[in-house]
């Protein structure tokens, strides 16, 4: 399993064609005490850059982008009861959708862990 | 610093409370008065009216939809309807109270004139479906009102029917929308910076557009080149808010809206912070196309409380002919008539439909129109040059404290825009915000823009003096240091308004419905249902 870590702070891990996404835990951070998550349909195919769910916080609404392309495979339904699990398990339990790569090349403008760490503490 | 009743009485008399060392049995105590829920006050056994039994049957067509039990509200008499609105209306904040520094909200005085204008028969009792010609007046108002605004933009017509600012935006990307389809084009996508209201790339979505956005250079303002290169043939359009978010004039709008125009899109510009620029900046000279004006912001209508919003939209010659029905229209024999359906005619053939089911809310135009003739030409200018001298007193007298990310770049518009950066470990903008409640003032806007960490944004409008501000910026600055130091106490704010911090993480998380009564039986809940779980 790889992971992959997108500039709006989106985290992805692959398995052969499948990607969990989520957001960042410093995303979190930023964003405060999460009260609602807006998933997208299983299904629903999307292109990279595009915004597939809606993170509500106590201090904003904001877009999820997702990182690659492909097909919504399925969104973690344990958040419409538990949003908080995006502040407490962001990067494990706290995953927003699975989505079916259709374009793997699209990997390769990703960070890889060590390069989004450096990235964060540029900002 | 300007005390608040410094030379009073009160410091010789203690402070409200203190060393009373008891509880009264009402839970009142003097003037701090506490009150119930409606549906706690009241029972389905009173009414505050006398109603007559009605002497013929309902109407038989109607029976299917007949009510079959009496619906669960709580009846309170006439005095106990009025002390509870008032009793609350104690508890809370008010313009009228002081200071209200909601950035990009424009919370100004609203000023008795225009209330005593409104309140004129010939303008307050009208009925929109009057015949016109006994209601010629009211539409005098409207007709003026529209000049107005058409002169002070520079725009070739206005639509004055929208509602809200919103909905003036939908109004907009509406003629943009009915002008692509006049050219017989198909463009979907909208450009959005991230220096615009919230609001434009929700109008945007609500409309059928796509929404791309565009980023903010360092100095918070649009970056062109960023916009130029998304610009192509699936461009429909681009909503830029100019003064935008940060408090900051797009000096490149006028590139922008050649880029635009040459690529075959539309400007839409968001009005809402027009009161910085009015009698100052006209946007028809800046190549927008189309804008709608939030009455209740430059113009001074209440912010609710005074019925429906306005929110007219000036257009350009390129989208005048798809304008929304109805409008006002001076005739040739000098008269004002609505120009409806029926009576259109060729000349607005094209016009995309209607917004609303009538021409628009007289009790905001009429305030407006009063506001527009009690200052005049040049009293416009100067709301917009005192608005933005407050904003820029409050900028340069907290800077040094509280970060101002682009206080650099040069003087703001309307509001100043501060971060929350450089506060000790575990402080943030939340808890200068809390602090001002017990200062006595409404909080700023925060966390808006998104741009800026923590951010701060203060609109103070032209309706402070400098007093007022000197005592805000005092408030302001002593939490800005409380905050620096790591004043604990700060995180518990607020301490003097009539609750304490709330939690808001877990009111939006698990909200409890207090109200659970049964029909035909206002049930007062039990504590457990208030506690909730």
């Amino acid at each position: 399993m790889t992971r992959y870590f997108s500039q709006e702070h989106e985290w992805i891990e692959i398995e052969g064609d499948l990607g969990t996404v989520g957001i960042t835990d410093y995303a979190q951070g930023q964003l405060g005490d999460i009260t609602f998550v807006d998933l997208p349909e299983a299904g629903a195919t999307f292109g990279k850059g595009d915004s597939v769910a809606v993170v509500d916080s106590v201090k904003a609404a904001s877009d999820v982008y997702t990182p690659v392309s492909g097909a919504i495979a399925e969104a973690n339904g344990a958040l419409a009861d538990e949003p908080e699990l995006v502040n407490t398990q962001a990067e494990t339990g706290g995953w927003l959708f699975r989505i079916t790569l259709s374009k793997a090349s699209e990997l390769g403008a990703l960070m890889d862990e060590a390069a989004y760490k450096q990235y964060v503490e540029s900002l | 610093m300007n005390a608040v009743n410094a030379s009073g009485w009160r410091p010789s008399m203690g402070e409200a409370g203190e060393g009373a060392g008891f509880k009264t049995a009402s839970g009142d105590y003097g003037l701090m008065l506490e009150e119930a829920l409606s549906f706690e006050l009241g029972s389905s056994e009173k009414c505050g009216v006398d109603l007559d039994t009605p002497s013929r049957p309902a109407a038989a067509g109607l029976s299917k939809f007949l009510r079959k039990s009496a619906p669960a509200l709580p009846g309170l008499t006439e005095p106990e309807t009025v002390r509870h609105y008032t009793r609350l209306s104690r508890q809370n904040y008010a313009i009228d109270l002081g200071p209200f520094p909601l950035g990009s909200c424009t919370m100004k005085h609203n000023p008795r004139l225009n209330e005593k204008m409104a309140r004129l028969p010939g303008f307050a009792d009208v009925h929109p479906l009057q015949p016109q010609k006994t209601v010629e007046g009211a539409l005098e108002v409207i007709e003026q009102l529209a000049d107005w605004l058409i002169t002070l933009t520079g725009m070739a017509s206005v639509a004055m029917s929208p509602k809200a600012g919103a909905h003036g935006e939908l109004c907009g990307l509406l003629c943009i929308r009915a002008a692509l389809d006049a050219r017989g084009e198909k463009r979907d996508v909208v450009l959005v910076p991230e220096s615009a209201h919230g609001t434009n790339p929700a109008t945007a979505a609500f409309a059928g557009f796509k929404v791309q956005s565009i980023p903010a250079t360092p100095e918070g303002r649009v970056d062109v080149e960023a916009l130029k290169a998304k610009l192509g043939p699936n461009v429909a359009g681009v909503m830029i808010t100019n003064p935008n978010t940060c408090g900051l004039f797009e000096p490149d709008m006028k590139a922008i809206g050649d880029a635009v125009h040459a690529a075959g899109g539309y400007v839409y510009c968001d009005g809402a912070n027009f009161n910085a620029i009015v009698g100052k900046v006209r946007p028809g000279d800046l190549g927008v196309d189309a804008m709608h004006i939030n009455l209740h912001k430059t113009f001074s209508t209440p912010h609710g409380g005074g019925g429906p919003g306005a929110g007219p939209v000036v257009l350009s010659e390129a989208l005048a002919p798809f304008a929304p029905l109805p409008f006002v229209s001076r005739g040739e024999d000098g008269r004002v008539h609505l120009v409806e359906e029926e009576n259109a005619g060729e000349g607005h053939a094209q016009a995309f439909g209607r917004m609303v089911a009538f021409h628009g809310q007289m009790g905001m135009f009429t305030r407006a129109l009063t506001y527009i003739l009690s200052h005049g030409a040049d009293g416009l200018r100067q709301v917009a040059e005192d608005a933005v001298l407050n904003a820029n007193y409050v900028l340069r007298s907290c800077e040094d404290l509280l970060p101002a990310p682009f206080a650099k770049s040069g003087p703001c518009m309307h509001e100043a825009l501060f971060s929350d950066a450089g506060l000790a470990e575990g402080f943030s903008t939340l808890d200068i915000a809390k602090g001002l409640i017990d200062e006595g003032f409404h909080p700023m806007t925060v966390y808006f823009p998104l741009v800026v960490k923590g951010a701060m944004l203060v609109e103070p409008t032209e309706t402070e003096s400098k007093a007022g501000l000197d005592r805000f910026i005092g408030s302001l600055r002593s939490l800005a240091q409380r905050a620096k130091d790591g004043d604990q106490s700060l995180h518990s704010a607020p301490h003097f308004a009539p609750r304490r911090r709330l939690d808001e993480t877990l009111a939006a998380r698990k909200p409890v419905l207090v109200w659970q009564g049964a029909p035909g039986e206002p049930g007062t809940p039990s504590l457990s249902e208030i506690g909730g779980s």
